[in-house]
């Protein structure tokens, strides 16, 4: 088990380098670069200054150059800084000789799309459980047909057309909850309940909707894995020894049925990091959907390039926990690994 | 729950006459957050936006945009023209107390223009030859040959503290993220991707502002920042055409409490030739599809009406807008005529005209900008009418740059202009620069237009210089190198629990005063949030 685990660990580091090198050169396969942007095409700017600008940032060498630069540097792990953000550190904070702490773009933005992510992943697992599990007991009977039916809505409906719906209803008409951000203008000077609740009612909206438009596809899921495990011959003897239908469902077919599950939330690793840039944009939320696309518009190459390494790690790490948690839920694969 | 933390509902007050009062916050949003607030390597508007709050520069516009000063009490140019002397107000202070002199205006040149200092606006200040400051409160700069945009630049270099920032890496110090400056405000608080909080700076030099508390949320959203404007959240904002002149009008609640208002900016578009490519090297050509074109179609169709025909690249109504020159109008006749003495003929009957066997037939391109693309359209039909084929490609803005503008490799561009108040062109209309990345790229050279504009540079009278910039308006609407498609207003919702604001706005727009707007106690939000209301 442990010669498995240090081998998959170790295959990983060939996997990141040819990952970063793919990514670098499509990001360099985009035409333009920082000094592109906008706010450079000012008569006020002269292309004299822009140069200077690439050459700092060492845009006038070869692709191939600024990559063993890059290299060079994640060699020891500094992921850089921002071309576009006032040179802020891309990762971690730093502290400069005067003790001011300058944080790193991707140590701010990431705590809050996981927050998020991770709430909105446990809130559709909650409901999509129970609900596929209706389903297939309930197959094809009316309790299938609206739950199907309310999926295919919530499926079918634009996210952020709900959002801005709901936003106009519960934040401008009625002022039940807040519209945009994070927290309220006067969030500091709040009593902590008071800071809990501000947080709670801006994220109700941020995490919900996206949850219920992804719902669909999980009861989808453990609908059809019920539905599988139900035809299955232990089943009938389950049945047939007299168990209770209760017995039957929960403890011998859904452990069985959630299997596929894992491998479901072992893939949705990389989406749990990566946020959504729509959703982000129209809740003002500052995560990492929105630095990720606002990096590519600027081309901001240190940006991108440490969202993406950090990205496909921790796409690595959450394929190989999903692994190992496969292994752990289902003996027959378990077998295999130590076999191996 | 339903109404904690609304304001006052009673919206009668918002059309009473109040005395000016301080105190009070104005709340408002930017869609992007400032990289930092040292705007010299900052740059971006948004960043403009928040750090002219904070720093004062040497001089500033007035109302009707004439100079007047801001941190110099008065400036002297000397009889060759070539230097300018600035004597600073006496007793200036930064918001830390600490003095400010001609040291720190010295400071900042010297920064701008360091070798290291990674702006992209230092060549203005490149021109300097020798900067001084022979006593504290007098800063002298001389240019190699008079340099008419001078007076502009120095009202747009923010000067920084020389005291805080003498050992820092301007790139990297932690002031760009909490600044030190002697304006009207200083920042209290700046929380990462929310917002960004201003309060009244005590020791402004130029004197008490009247609002006391600035803050700038991050709503990078437009109908998110609208629905927060309409539940009163946010006190304004920068409307589109849809929301100025339909969304808002026709909503009696949002009308009752909010106060709209337009000005002209500084910014025009234009359908750009590239002078390089036939046919458009032939000056025929340029005018037919100049008369071709229906601009007051586009004003309307796309602007809804919230733009003006302009004939010269300046804000219409200021001292550098010719007012004699009339806009093309949009007449087919000419057009056809014109195409005909250009030696096209539709001759295999398409619908396309023809010269020597080859359809006229080219692509526009342009940004991602709805505007623009709508505007392309329009021209598409028109031009149709005419007898020519025009394709439209819309692309991303770097792409766009680097691939189709630096290279040149382009037909035909729909564009805009956005420019400072100094009528200087120099940099667009030049045929000295067309080099990739300069920004003559549709390649005009004019022989007329470089005299003119090298003689404007050297002018230093403002009569004169009028004079000269009259004339180069004249030429360039005559030679047709662009075509002014429109200039758009500037759209502006204000909430009217804040007072003082000039209507209809003054040449320099309405923000011109902001620091005498005034919130009435009345009118003001509860400065409690709808938490904490809740709560009790």
């Amino acid at each position: 088990m442990l010669k498995y685990l240090v081998k998959r660990v170790l295959w990983m580091i060939p996997l990141l380098i040819g990952i970063s090198l793919i990514s670098f050169f499509i990001m360099h396969l985009a035409p333009g670069d920082i000094t592109n942007n906008e706010a450079a095409f000012n008569p006020k700017a002269s292309e004299e200054s822009r140069q200077k600008l690439r050459e700092l940032y060492n845009l006038d060498k070869p692709v191939i150059v600024q990559y063993g630069l890059w290299l060079k540097r994640m060699g020891t792990l500094d992921f850089g800084n921002s071309f576009a953000s006032h040179q802020k550190p891309v990762f971690w904070q730093t502290t400069d000789k005067d003790g001011n702490v300058t944080k790193g773009m991707i140590q701010e933005a990431l705590p809050i799309t996981l927050m998020i992510n991770i709430l909105g992943l446990i809130i559709t697992l909650s409901l999509a459980i129970p609900l596929g599990i209706i389903a297939a007991r309930k197959y094809t009977q009316w309790q299938d047909k609206s739950i199907t039916l309310f999926n295919f809505i919530g499926f079918s409906i634009p996210g952020f057309w709900l959002s801005l719906l709901l936003m106009y209803w519960l934040g401008v008409m009625n002022n039940w909850l807040p519209i945009s951000g994070l927290h309220s203008i006067n969030y500091e000077s709040l009593d902590t309940w008071a800071k809990i609740k501000d947080s709670i009612s801006h994220l109700i909206l941020p995490v919900i909707i996206p949850s219920v438009t992804g719902l669909a596809g999980i009861t989808l899921f453990v609908k059809n894995g019920m539905l599988d495990v139900f035809h299955q011959d232990y089943i009938t003897t389950a049945r047939a020894k007299g168990l209770s239908e209760h017995k039957v469902v929960y403890t011998h077919a859904l452990r069985n049925a959630l299997l596929p599950l894992i491998t479901i939330v072992g893939l949705s690793i990389p989406g749990l990091i990566g946020g959504s840039v729509i959703a982000e944009t129209i809740f003002a939320i500052p995560g990492m959907g929105k630095l990720f696309f606002d990096s590519v518009l600027m081309r901001d190459f240190p940006v991108i390039m440490g969202i993406l390494t950090i990205g496909s790690t921790l796409t690595l790490i959450g394929n190989l926990l999903a692994d190992l948690a496969y292994a752990w839920a289902d003996p027959r694969v378990r077998r295999g690994v130590v076999r191996n | 729950m339903t109404s904690c933390g609304k304001p006052n509902q009673d919206t009668t007050g918002y059309t009473k006459t109040f005395p000016v009062e301080s105190g009070g916050t104005l709340i408002d949003a930017t869609i992007g957050e400032p990289s930092g607030l040292i705007y010299m390597v900052a740059g971006e508007s948004a960043a403009a936006a928040i750090s002219g709050n904070i720093f004062n520069k040497l001089l500033k516009y007035d109302k009707n945009l004439d100079i007047e000063g801001e941190l110099a009490e008065s400036w002297l140019i000397s009889s060759d023209q070539k230097t300018i002397t600035f004597k600073l107000k006496p007793n200036l202070k930064w918001a830390d107390g600490k003095p400010l002199t001609s040291e720190d205006v010295l400071f900042t040149w010297k920064l701008v223009t360091d070798e290291n200092t990674r702006s992209p606006y230092a060549s203005d200040y490149q021109l300097v030859k020798k900067a001084e400051a022979p006593d504290s409160n007098t800063f002298s700069v001389t240019y190699d040959k008079a340099y008419a945009p001078a007076l502009d630049s120095w009202s747009g270099l923010q000067v920084l503290p020389k005291h805080l920032l003498e050992k820092q890496d301007i790139h990297t110090t932690a002031f760009a993220r909490n600044p030190v400056g002697s304006h009207y405000y200083k920042l209290d608080s700046w929380t990462h991707g929310e917002n960004l909080k201003l309060s009244r700076n005590p020791k402004s030099v130029l004197g008490p502002a009247n609002i006391d508390k600035l803050i700038t949320r991050i709503i990078p959203d437009n109908s998110a920042q609208f629905l927060e404007l309409m539940a009163d959240n946010i006190d304004s904002m920068g409307l589109d055409p849809i929301k100025y002149s339909r969304i808002i009008p026709a909503r009696p609640e949002l009308q009752k409490k909010l106060a709209l208002y337009k000005e002209l900016g500084n910014s025009y578009t234009y359908l750009g030739f590239n002078l390089k490519h036939k046919p458009f090297d032939d000056i025929r050509v340029r005018k037919a599809i100049n008369y071709a074109i229906d601009k007051q179609e586009i004003i309307d169709g796309v602007y809804l009406g919230l733009g003006i025909n302009i004939a010269s690249p300046y804000k219409p109504g200021t001292r550098w807008s010719n007012p004699e020159l009339k806009p093309y109008p949009y007449d087919v006749e000419k057009a056809k005529a014109l195409l005909k003495e250009a030696g096209f003929a539709d001759s295999d009957g398409d619908g396309i005209v023809e010269r020597d066997g080859k359809p006229f037939a080219f692509e526009i391109i342009t940004n991602q900008n709805k505007e623009r693309e709508k505007s392309a359209v329009l021209i598409q039909r028109r031009l149709k009418d005419v007898g020519i084929d025009v394709q439209i490609r819309a692309i991303e803005w770097a792409s766009f740059i680097s691939r189709f503008i630096k290279t040149g490799d382009f037909d035909v561009v729909v564009l805009g202009w956005g420019l400072g108040l100094d009528p200087d062109q120099f940099s667009i209309w030049h045929s000295s620069q067309n080099q990739p990345g300069q920004f003559n790229f549709i390649n005009y050279n004019n022989p007329q237009i470089d005299a003119l504009l090298e003689q404007g540079r050297l002018e230093l009278n403002p009569d004169k210089r009028m004079k000269i910039y009259h004339e180069f308006a004249k030429v360039l609407l005559e030679d047709s190198p662009i075509v002014y498609l429109s200039a758009g207003y500037g759209l502006t919702a204000i909430h009217k629990r804040v007072k003082g604001i000039d209507s209809p706005a003054p040449p320099a727009g309405i923000g011109y005063n902001s620091h005498e707007w005034y919130i009435p106690e009345q009118l003001r939000r509860a400065e409690t949030g709808r938490n904490e209301i809740a709560e009790k």
